[in-house]
C-alpha cells in the first residue's frame, strides 16, 4: 500500500478508539441500558405464513402476573397518524403497494409478523404473556417460491391482490438484439442464487424513554439509521423534531437489515408513551430469523453474446427476485444485482428485465453486498461457460473484456437507481486480476491438481466492481472546546466498522494528530441535525470527506486566532498535539484550549480573527457520483466426491479501494466480508418449506462460518485514489463478500471437470454436490 | 404453574461474593447482566450456539445462557470484567486483541476472551489450527477470525515469555 | 427465548433424586443442560419441576475397575475426553468425544445427558453402542443394568421408566489387539454428525478375524451393519473387502428430512464405512 505519504495519522494503523471500552466489557449496547421502572416488551408473532386474523383475545394475557399492558393495532391506532410504515424508496416501477402495518390486524403474510405486543415487568413474564394471547387465524394458501409466485393461478401473498408482481423494470442500453443476432457465440444459463440473513451477533433492540415533564421521547436503538428513525417517529406519533431524540449506542454489527425501519421501532416507543415508563425490547435470535429482513432467492435466466475471440457483445435476460411479503425498503437489491453484473467489463449492449415477486416470507432488503454478489455470480458463470465453449482459459477471456486502465475514468452507458451516470472513476482492473493470479500461482495449478482420487482439486477466478459511497452527503461537525478537546459529531452511524477511529484520524490529521484528544459522537440525532446513517459502504467516503473539509476549516481558524495571540503569521504556525506553535520550534506557543477560549469571545470585546466566533465548522460535502472499488478473487478448493464436501484451501483477494485510511481496519472489513462470502457460497441457507414455513430458525440449523472453516486467505492491495473526494478513498465495507461465491463456484466446477458438471446455484451444500455427481452422465477417469 | 418460584443464591463473581433473590428460571447470563450489572457478558442466541455468553465457571469456559443462575451457588464465576488485573492492566489476550484488530463491533469479544483464557491455560503453546478449534464454538460475524487467531498466538507467546 | 416457569430442586443424593423423580408430577432431570436448556429457552419443553443432578457427587467420576472403565452419568464429557485411560485404551471414545460440540459444551455437558437425550446423530450414542457399553440404571424398584444396544427404543426415547435415571456406564477395556476408528461427517467442526461410523477390526493371522461396524445418524437409533461384519470375517483387509462392506449401506433405510435426504445419508454411510475400516486396519497391530 502506498497510503498517505506525508501524513501523521491518516493511513496509519493507529489504536482504535472503540477498543478500550469494548475489550473490558464496558461497551454500551442497547441491552446494556438499564433504567429505573423500565418495562419489557414481547411480541406475539404469526405462526402462519398466510392467514386471516379472525379474532384476538388478550384478556388472559392481561390477567397474568407482571403484565402492564397488551396492545393490538386497534389499541395503537388512535395514537398513530398512519397505521402503516411507508418506507419504500421511490420508484415508478411498483405495481403493488406493500406498506407494512405497525401490527398486523386483519391478515398475516409471513411467519413471524408481529400481531400484538405485551408489556410486562420483566422479559420472562412478557414472553409468558405473549404465549397467552389468543389469536384466531383462518389459514390461507401461501406462496413460498418467487418463480412459482409469478405463474398464472399462483396463490397471492396478499389476499385480494391482483398478482404477486410487486414491480417490473428493465435496465437497458445499446443495441441488444443486433448484438445477439450477429454473435459468434451465445451462452444461456439459468442460475439460482440464495443469500440468507445478516446475523449480526447482536440482534435488534431498542429502549424508549418518555419524558412526561417536557413531553419528549428518547430512543436508544440498535439501528444504522437514527435520523430516519426519528423522522418516522415524528411522522407517526405526530411529534415535533425537538421532542424526539434517537441515539445509536454501540451496535453489535449491522450488515444491512438495521437500516430498515421496523414495526417494533414504532410500537415500542408508542408503548413507552402510553405506559409512561421506559420500555425495552430486545429481539431474540429466533425472532431475528423470522422478523429481521433477509436477502434470499434470485432466479437468473441470462444470456451472453461474444464474438469469435470471446469479446462481449451483449448480455440480456430476466431476473426474478424474491421480495418477501412487504416493501421494507425498496427495489434496491435486484437493482444492485443487475447493476453489478456488467460493471467490470466492456459490455456494449445490455438488457435485463427485473421481476420482483411477493412471497409469504420475511421482507427482503440489502445484506452486506446488496445484490452485487448475485450479479457478479451471474456474469462470472457466463464468462466461464463462454471460455470453455471458445477454448479460452478463464483468465484470458476476462483479460480480453475487463475495462482497461487507460480508459479510466470510463463513462459506462449505465445510470444508478437515482438516475446518476455510472462512471468508473479509477482503477486498474487487469492489474488486480494479474496480482490475484500470480499470488495464487494460477499457472502452477496443473501440477497441484493431482490425480483422480476421491478428493478433487480445482481453482477458480472472479472479478467484481462495487459501487460504494452512496451520496449525496453526510453531516460532520468539528469543534475545539475550551478544554482543548476536539468534538466530532456526525449523522453517520457506527456498527462495528471503526467509524469513530476513522473520523478521529481524519480530523486529528489537521488538528494536531493527537487521537486521544478527539471525541467522536456518532448516531445521535441530538448531536447532528441531519444524517443518512450507515449503508452502501458510504461512511468513510461521505462522512470522511465532510470531516476532512470541516477540520481543514477549523484548522485555518485555529491558526488565524493563534497567530493573533502569538503575533506571528498564521502560515508560520503548526498544530502539534494540543499546542499551536511556531513551525519547527518545540516549546512555547499557545494551547488549543487557549485558542478556543479566545475564539469564544467576551462580551464587549472584539473577536480575534476575521471568521467569527468559536473554533467550529460543520460540513455536508455533497458527492453524488459513486466511487467504484474493484477486485479479483482466486479460490482453490478441494471437493470430496465421497461426501460432497467442499473445502476452500486458499483464497487470494486482490482489491483496490483507493487510499486506505487505516490499513488494518481495511483488512478486517475485507476478512469479515470474505467469511460471509464463504458462508453464502457453502453454508448459509435460509430454508422454507413449500408452505413458506421457515425451517432453519436456530444458529445450529442456519450455519455461519466459524474459525475452523476459514481457509488461508491472502489479501493484496492496489491503490487508485478516486478523484471524487479529497481523501481519495472508496468504500470497503462490503467488498469482501462480493466475488467469493463466484470464485468458489468456478473452482468447484473446475475440480469436477472430469464429471462435466456445471455449478449454476449457490449455496452449494454437500447434498447438492453429490446430487450433481449423480446426475453427471460423464464417467470420471479415476 | 403461575406463582414464580424464587431462591436466594450467593456465588463469587470476579473475586467478590454476590447475592441475589431471583426467580429460579433466570439464566446465569441474565443475572450477571441485569441483576449484577455486569453487561460485558453478551447474549447472542440464548440457545447455546454463538458463544458470546461464555464465562469461566471455576476456571472452565461455559455458556452462561445454558445455566440457571441458581446452579452457580457456591461456585466462582469470572467474566470479561474480571480479566484485567487489580491495577486495571489488560490481560495479555485483551492487549493482543487490540493490537491485532481482533475485535470490530466487540459483541463476540467477551466470549472469545473467556474461552481463550481457559484454552491458553490448558494449551500454552498452541498451533493456529488448535486455536481455530478452541474458538469453533464462538461465532463472530465481523472479523473473519483471522485477526483473532493472530492475536491468540501473539498473546500465547507473550504469556510464555512472562 | 426465556425458560418457562418451573420449580427447581437440588437433591444431594441419588436416593433423594430417585424419590423426587418418583414423587413429582411432570419432572425433568437437569444434567449439563446443553440440550435441555435450549429446549426450555425455545419453549419446546414445559416441565413443572427441574431436578438438578449436579450436586450428587456419587454420580460423577471415572474409575478403572479390573477390566472395565466405570463412568458416572454426571461425568463431564471433557473429563472423560481428558482421562488417561480413555486416551490410552479407548482411543476411539476419545476420537468421538473430540467431535462432540465445543470446549464450552463439553465442559458442562455430561456423558449421561448425551445418552439419555439420545439424539440420533450424537457421537456418544454411536460410540457407546460400538463399544458395547453396559448402562447402570436406578429407580424406586432398585438398580438394574442394560446393554447399550437395548437402550434406545426409538427416536430420542431411552429405555427408562419415567421414574428411573441413568447412573453410569461401563466400558470393557479391550483385551485383544484391535484397530478402531470413529469418523463422522458434520457440516462444521463441532456440529452434530450427519452420519458417523465406528469401526473395530480384530486381526487374526494377517486377516480380519472379526469386525464391528456401527453407524450413527442413519436411523432413529444406531445401526449395526451386521451383514458387513459377517462378510468381513476371515477376509483380507484390502480396498476390495472394505468396498464390499461399504456397499452393504445400500440396504439402509435412513431418515429423510428437508435438508438431508435419505439417499445422501446412504451414500455418506458407505463413504464413512470404507474410510473407517481403512483407518481401523491401519491402526490394528497386525505384526
Ligand atoms: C452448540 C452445541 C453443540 C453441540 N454439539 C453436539 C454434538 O456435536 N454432538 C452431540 O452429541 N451433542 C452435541 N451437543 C449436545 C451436548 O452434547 C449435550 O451435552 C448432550 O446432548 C446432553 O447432555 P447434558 O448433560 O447437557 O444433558 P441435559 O441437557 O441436561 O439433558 C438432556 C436430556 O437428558 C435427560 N437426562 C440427563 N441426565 C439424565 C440421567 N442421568 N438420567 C436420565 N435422564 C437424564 C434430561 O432430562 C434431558 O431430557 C451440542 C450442544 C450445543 C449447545
Ligand atoms: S448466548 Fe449463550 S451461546 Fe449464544
Ligand atoms: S467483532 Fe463483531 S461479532 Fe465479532
Amino acid at each position: 500500500m502506498t497510503g498517505f505519504p506525508d501524513t501523521r495519522v491518516l493511513g496509519r494503523d493507529v489504536p482504535r478508539k472503540e477498543d478500550p471500552a469494548l475489550i473490558r466489557g464496558r461497551g454500551r449496547f442497547v441491552d446494556d441500558i438499564h433504567l429505573p421502572g423500565m418495562l419489557h416488551a414481547a411480541f406475539v408473532r404469526s405462526p402462519h405464513a398466510h392467514a386471516a386474523i379472525t379474532a384476538i383475545d388478550t384478556a388472559a394475557a392481561r390477567a397474568m402476573p407482571g403484565v402492564r399492558a397488551v396492545f393490538t393495532l386497534k389499541d395503537l391506532a388512535p395514537h398513530l397518524t398512519d397505521t402503516r410504515l411507508v418506507v419504500a424508496m421511490p420508484s415508478p416501477a411498483y405495481r403493488l403497494e406493500l406498506h407494512r402495518p405497525v401490527l398486523a390486524h386483519s391478515e398475516v403474510v409471513h411467519v413471524g409478523e408481529a400481531v400484538a405486543m405485551v408489556v410486562a415487568d420483566d422479559p420472562y413474564r412478557a414472553e409468558d404473556a405473549a404465549a397467552a394471547v389468543d389469536v384466531q387465524y383462518d389459514p390461507l394458501p401461501a406462496i413460498a417460491d418467487c418463480v412459482a409466485a409469478l405463474r398464472p393461478g399462483a396463490p397471492t401473498a396478499h389476499a385480494g391482490a391482483a398478482s404477486n408482481l410487486v414491480a417490473e423494470m428493465v435496465v437497458e442500453y445499446g443495441a441488444v438484439e443486433a448484438a445477439f443476432a450477429g454473435a459468434a457465440l451465445r451462452i444461456q444459463k439459468r442460475l439460482l442464487v440464495h443469500r440468507g440473513g445478516s446475523h449480526s451477533m447482536e440482534c435488534r433492540g431498542l429502549v424508549a424513554v418518555p419524558d412526561p415533564i417536557e413531553d419528549r421521547l428518547t430512543v436508544w436503538n440498535s439501528t444504522q439509521m437514527p435520523h430516519a428513525c426519528k423522522r418516522m417517529l415524528c411522522d407517526l406519533l405526530d411529534l415535533r423534531e425537538t421532542q424526539v431524540r434517537v441515539v445509536t449506542p454501540d451496535v453489535g454489527g449491522g450488515f444491512g437489515p438495521k437500516l430498515v425501519i421496523y414495526p417494533e421501532e414504532v410500537a415500542v416507543p408508542l408503548a413507552a408513551r402510553l405506559c409512561n415508563r421506559p420500555v425495552k425490547w430486545i429481539e431474540d435470535r429466533r425472532e431475528h430469523f423470522v422478523s429481521t429482513t433477509q436477502e434470499r432467492d434470485q432466479a437468473w435466466d441470462v444470456e451472453l453474446a461474444t464474438d469469435a475471440d470471446g469479446r462481449i457483445l451483449g448480455v440480456r435476460g430476466v431476473l426474478v427476485h424474491d421480495h418477501g411479503a412487504w416493501t421494507a425498503r425498496g427495489l434496491n437489491v435486484p437493482q444492485g444485482a443487475v447493476a453489478a453484473m456488467p460493471l467490470a467489463y466492456l459490455v456494449p449492449a445490455f438488457r435485463m428485465t427485473i421481476k420482483v415477486a411477493a412471497t409469504n416470507k420475511v421482507p427482503v432488503t440489502p445484506i452486506r453486498g446488496a445484490g452485487q454478489p448475485q450479479g457478479v455470480f451471474a456474469m462470472e458463470r457466463l464468462l466461464d461457460e463462454a471460455a470453455a465453449a471458445l477454448g479460452l482459459t478463464r483468465d484470458e477471456i476476462r483479460r480480453r473484456n475487463l475495462v482497461p486502465a487507460e480508459r479510466m475514468p470510463y463513462a459506462t452507458p449505465m445510470r444508478t437507481r437515482g438516475g446518476i451516470a455510472v462512471t468508473l472513476d479509477s482503477g486498474d482492473y487487469p492489474l488486480c486480476q494479474r496480482m490475484a493470479l500470480d499470488a495464487a500461482d494460477w499457472t502452477g495449478f496443473p501440477a497441484r491438481r493431482g490425480g483422480g482420487g476421491a478428493v478433487r482439486r480445482g481453482i477458480g477466478l472472479s472479478n467484481y466492481v462495487e459501487c460504494t459511497g452512496r451520496g449525496p452527503f453526510e453531516h460532520v461537525s468539528v469543534r475545539v472546546e475550551p478544554s482543548g478537546r476536539i468534538v466530532v459529531a456526525t449523522g453517520a452511524a457506527a456498527m462495528g466498522q471503526s467509524t469513530a477511529t476513522m473520523l478521529a484520524q481524519v480530523v486529528a490529521e489537521q488538528l494536531g494528530a493527537d487521537l486521544g484528544r478527539v471525541d467522536v459522537v456518532t448516531g445521535d440525532t441530538a448531536a447532528a441535525p441531519i444524517g443518512l446513517g450507515g449503508s452502501n459502504s458510504r461512511q468513510a467516503v461521505l462522512a470522511g470527506s465532510s470531516a476532512h473539509a470541516a477540520a481543514v476549516r477549523v484548522k485555518a481558524k485555529v491558526l488565524e486566532v493563534a497567530g493573533e495571540l502569538l503575533e506571528v503569521s498564521a502560515q508560520d504556525l503548526e498544530i502539534v498535539d494540543g499546542m499551536v506553535r511556531v513551525l519547527g520550534v518545540p516549546g512555547g506557543g499557545v494551547s488549543l484550549g487557549e485558542v478556543a477560549r479566545a475564539a469564544a469571545g467576551q462580551a464587549g470585546f472584539v473577536l480575534p480573527g476575521t471568521s467569527g466566533p468559536a473554533l467550529a465548522a460543520s460540513e455536508e460535502v455533497v458527492i453524488d457520483a459513486m466511487t467504484y472499488a474493484n477486485g479479483s478473487c482466486v479460490a482453490e478448493v478441494e471437493v470430496d466426491t465421497g461426501t460432497g464436501a467442499v473445502r476452500v484451501v486458499h483464497l487470494v483477494f486482490a482489491h483496490d479501494c483507493g487510499r486506505a485510511l487505516h490499513p488494518r481496519i481495511v483488512e478486517g472489513q475485507l476478512m469479515g466480508g470474505i467469511a460471509h462470502g464463504i458462508g453464502n457460497a457453502l453454508y448459509e441457507f435460509m430454508a422454507f418449506d413449500e408452505n413458506a414455513q421457515p425451517l432453519t430458525t436456530t444458529l445450529a440449523e442456519y450455519l455461519l462460518v466459524t474459525a475452523t472453516e476459514m481457509p488461508k486467505v491472502t489479501i493484496l492491495h492496489h491503490e487508485s485514489p478516486t478523484p471524487l473526494n479529497p481523501l481519495g478513498i472508496k468504500g470497503v465495507g462490503e467488498a469482501g463478500v462480493i466475488p467469493i461465491g463466484a470464485a468458489i463456484a468456478s473452482a468447484v466446477e473446475d475440480a469436477l471437470r472430469d464429471y462435466g458438471v456445471r455449478i449454476d446455484r449457490l449455496p452449494l451444500s454437500p447434498v447438492d454436490v453429490l446430487a450433481l455427481l449423480d446426475q453427471s452422465t460423464v464417467l470420471p477417469s479415476t | 404453574m403461575s406463582a414464580e418460584p424464587v431462591r436466594t443464591v450467593a456465588f463469587g463473581v470476579n473475586g467478590e461474593t454476590r447475592e441475589a433473590t431471583i426467580p429460579v428460571r433466570r439464566t446465569l447470563g441474565d443475572v450477571l447482566r441485569h441483576d449484577f450489572g455486569l453487561t460485558g457478558t453478551h447474549l447472542g442466541c440464548e440457545h447455546g450456539v454463538c458463544g458470546a455468553c461464555t464465562v469461566l465457571l471455576d476456571g472452565r469456559a461455559v455458556r452462561a445462557c445454558l445455566m440457571l443462575a441458581v446452579q452457580a451457588e457456591g461456585h466462582e464465576i469470572r467474566t470479561v470484567e474480571g480479566l484485567a488485573d487489580a491495577a486495571g492492566a489488560l490481560h495479555p489476550l485483551q492487549q493482543a486483541f487490540c493490537d491485532h484488530h481482533g475485535l470490530q463491533c466487540g459483541f463476540c469479544t467477551p466470549g472469545m476472551l473467556t474461552t481463550l483464557v481457559e484454552f491458553l491455560a490448558d494449551c500454552p503453546d498452541p498451533t493456529a489450527a488448535q486455536v481455530r478449534v478452541a474458538i469453533s464454538g464462538n461465532l463472530c460475524r465481523c472479523t473473519g477470525y483471522e485477526s483473532i487467531v493472530a492475536a491468540v498466538l501473539d498473546a500465547a507467546a507473550r504469556m510464555r515469555a512472562a | 427465548m426465556k425458560p418457562p416457569v418451573f420449580e427447581y430442586h437440588r437433591p444431594a443424593s441419588l436416593t433423594e433424586a430417585v424419590d423426587m423423580l418418583g414423587g413429582l408430577e411432570n419432572a425433568r432431570l437437569l444434567a449439563g443442560g446443553q440440550s435441555l436448556m435450549p429446549m426450555l429457552a425455545m419453549r419446546f419443553a414445559f416441565p413443572d419441576h427441574l431436578i438438578d443432578l449436579n450436586r450428587i457427587p456419587a454420580l460423577a467420576g471415572i474409575a478403572e475397575d479390573g477390566g472395565t472403565l466405570r463412568v458416572g452419568a454426571m461425568t463431564r464429557q471433557r473429563d472423560l475426553l481428558d482421562h488417561p485411560v480413555v486416551r490410552a485404551r479407548l482411543p476411539m471414545l476419545a476420537e468421538a468425544l473430540e467431535q462432540v460440540g465445543h470446549r464450552q459444551t463439553r465442559n458442562r455437558g455430561t456423558v449421561g445427558g448425551s445418552l439419555c437425550h439420545l439424539d440420533p446423530a450424537a457421537e456418544l450414542v454411536a460410540v457407546a453402542t460400538a463399544l458395547d457399553a453396559e448402562l447402570e440404571i436406578a429407580g424406586p424398584r432398585g438398580a438394574r443394568t442394560l446393554p447399550m444396544a437395548a437402550f434406545p427404543l426409538g427416536f430420542m426415547t431411552p429405555a427408562l421408566e419415567p421414574d428411573e435415571l441413568l447412573t453410569g456406564l461401563r466400558f470393557a477395556l479391550p483385551a485383544l489387539p484391535q484397530g478402531a476408528c470413529f469418523t463422522e461427517f458434520a457440516r462444521r467442526h463441532g456440529d452434530y454428525a450427519i452420519v458417523s461410523a465406528a469401526a473395530i477390526l480384530w486381526p487374526r493371522d494377517g486377516r480380519i478375524g472379526r469386525a464391528s461396524i456401527t453407524l450413527g445418524g442413519v436411523g432413529p437409533v444406531p445401526v449395526r451393519l451386521e451383514a458387513a461384519e459377517a462378510a468381513l470375517a476371515g477376509q483380507r483387509a484390502d480396498a476390495e473387502s472394505f468396498a464390499a462392506a461399504a456397499a452393504c449401506c445400500g440396504a439402509l433405510d435412513p431418515m429423510d428430512d428437508a435438508q438431508v435426504p435419505a439417499w445422501y445419508r446412504r451414500r455418506l454411510a458407505a463413504t464413512l464405512v470404507r474410510r473407517a475400516l481403512t483407518t481401523a486396519w491401519e491402526r490394528a497391530d497386525v505384526r
